[in-house]
């Protein structure tokens, strides 16, 4: 027996009124950025354009180009290595824990917590001392420490469900450390994989407070040269609504193509593990 | 059974990421911790130990008691208004409806987007002379909210250097907030429903239960674990949120719409006032602490025993 009856039509009236309030602001931007600079007035501001301009997309693509390549040269290297070590101490803390090994989880995980304002000053000046400021290497690195916690956990809690026993079988056949890793964690991590590399490189991608300050002017990932077009003296806004587009669009399209592993990458990131 | 040599290698290959952690996490901690007590509030690095000047400046501080109030409210209706639109949504697409995919994806998106871009859009959304108001102003209504540009708090208690209450025009960057957030409530709510069992909804129903007193009674119950781990994260974005009150209304005037995030990024880059930064900084590892490290501890006691 089925638990509810048939959903009935003031539900579908509900949903999709919700709907249609959570997309008004993909409204906006999508009928701001195709307007041009002399259609967008105040009193015109839902109106559809009068007709597909391209200034706005075109102004904001010459802006913020360099800064959308940055944001690629730190998210992908970051991501990378985030995952590749996040697998290593997963696999270490779920299937080789030794003494102590909890309680340094447990120290481990507090990192996944604490405002990044808390460390950012003493952060800056060590990044100064190994030449490492204001470089997108530099970011990579303060990227891969800060998500060793998320990444570490998340590979924790997808290894904790791979059989001890065929480990031990594995073993026998004389596998070591390195050997089990590769031929059985590895393979059998991919969706792992996928959803910590959805996640850490959503999270890089958007991420803000440490690209503000670690990074000026050419070396600033999009977020941050996003934020300066709105606070340059006058606000154009068909070209900041393109701008704030094209800066969600690499995030979106993840979203889009892998959004059911999104949404399992966000369960196993909430720490109920 | 492990060879001696065996044993190490674990060992050696977590090493690095513990190391990194212990620096990067508790000896910047601790620097910060330093750095707070001093009176580095120039751009010359200073070490001249000040004890609990920097903290007593900040607790009489006008700005630093708003933002308190501030996050308070902010944190309340945040968490609040999301898990409320969570469970909502999630009950409702866990109707068995037609398109459940498309709705599922519609609530999520935001989620996908970083905070400056919700700021930066929500900024024009809830812009006082565009945006909103303009719709409501042709239904007729002719002094349409002031969002984030209010400067009232209700109720006015005065309290300190500050008024207390809900200032006006934290409700704006709410919205904002949970625009974002509640797609992610409504994922994990919907992963609560749909574990479990139907069994206990059935037997509920032989037992004469109506559906509201099953819902209260019976689902309720059981997504309790979900809706705790909804507070600790949400709680935890709130108490340290930055991007977004920085991208969509900066401090505010009067400072109704100010952050400790927003002060402490303010006051250290753009003042210099590195020690007074770090004091903002440690309050809000504090803040954050006294509600993380209770439920970190509980968690593992669980898995233990």
């Amino acid at each position: 027996m089925h638990r509810q009856t048939a959903p009935s039509y003031s539900l579908y009236l509900l949903l999709v009124v919700l709907a249609a309030l959570f997309l008004v602001p993909v409204y906006i931007i999508l009928v701001t950025s195709f307007k041009g600079a002399s259609e967008v007035t105040l009193d015109r501001m839902w109106h559809l354009p009068a007709s597909l301009d391209l200034s706005g997309y075109r102004a904001a693509y010459a802006k913020l180009l360099p800064n959308l390549r940055n944001s690629f040269w730190l998210a992908i290297p970051a991501t990378a290595l985030s995952a590749l070590l996040g697998s290593m101490n997963g696999y270490v803390l779920s299937k080789w824990s030794f003494r102590g090994s909890n309680v340094m989880f447990a120290l481990m995980l507090f990192g996944m917590f604490i405002p990044y304002q808390s460390v950012l000053i003493p952060l800056i000046q060590f990044m100064q001392q190994i030449k490492l400021y204001n470089s997108i290497p530099g970011l990579v690195l303060v990227h891969v420490v800060y998500g060793l916690p998320i990444c570490t956990l998340m590979f924790r809690n997808f290894y904790v469900g791979i059989p001890t026993e065929m480990l031990e079988a594995a073993r026998i056949d004389g596998a070591g450390f390195f050997g089990i890793f590769r031929r059985i964690m590895l393979p059998l991590s991919v969706s792992g994989f996928v959803v910590v590399c959805i996640w850490q490189f959503t999270s890089v991608w958007n991420e803000f407070l440490f690209a503000v300050t670690l990074t000026t002017q050419k070396q600033q990932p999009i977020m941050v040269a996003l934020q300066n077009l709105s606070g340059s003296q006058i606000v154009q806004w068909n070209v900041q609504m393109a701008g704030a587009l094209l800066a969600a669009l690499p995030t979106l399209a993840v979203y889009v193509f892998l959004s059911r592993y999104f949404v399992r990458g966000l369960l196993a990131g909430s720490i109920k593990g | 059974m492990m060879h001696r040599s065996e044993k190490a290698i674990p060992v050696l290959m977590i090493l690095p990421s513990l190391a990194a952690i212990a620096i990067f996490v508790y000896g910047f901690i601790s620097w910060t911790g330093y750095v707070s007590f001093t009176d580095w509030n120039t751009l010359v690095r200073s070490s001249h130990f000040v004890g609990f000047a920097n903290y007593r400046f900040l607790f009489q501080d006008f700005r630093f008691q708003s933002d308190l109030r501030n996050t308070l409210a902010f944190t309340v209706l945040f968490i609040g208004l999301t898990m409320l639109c969570g469970l909502f949504l999630a009950k409702m697409v866990d109707s068995k409806i037609k398109g459940e995919a498309f709705f599922r994806n519609v609530f999520i998106f935001p989620m996908a987007l970083s905070f400056i871009v919700t700021g930066v859009v929500w900024q024009w959304v809830l812009n006082p002379t565009t945006g909103v108001n303009l719709a409501l102003k042709s239904l007729g209504i002719s002094h349409p909210p002031k969002w984030y540009t209010s400067i009232s708090i209700v109720p006015k208690l005065h309290l300190g250097a500050i008024d207390f209450g809900l200032p006006v025009a934290v409700i704006a960057v709410v919205l904002a907030a949970v625009w974002q957030m509640s797609g992610f409530a409504m994922a994990m709510y919907l992963a609560g429903l749909r574990s479990i069992p139907d069994d206990l909804r059935e037997a509920a129903r032989i037992d004469g239960a109506a559906e509201k007193q099953i819902f209260r009674k019976v689902i309720l119950p059981q997504l309790k674990p979900i809706s705790m781990s909804l507070i600790i994260i949400l709680a935890h974005i709130s108490l340290k949120i930055f991007d977004l009150i920085y991208a969509m209304t900066g401090p505010g005037a009067m400072f109704v719409t100010d952050v400790p995030g927003v002060y402490m990024f303010e006051t250290t880059f753009r003042g210099n006032h590195y020690a007074q930064g770090s004091g903002i900084a440690m309050i809000m590892l504090l803040l954050v602490s006294l509600l993380i490290v209770p439920y970190l501890i509980s968690s593992f006691r669980k898995e233990r025993g």
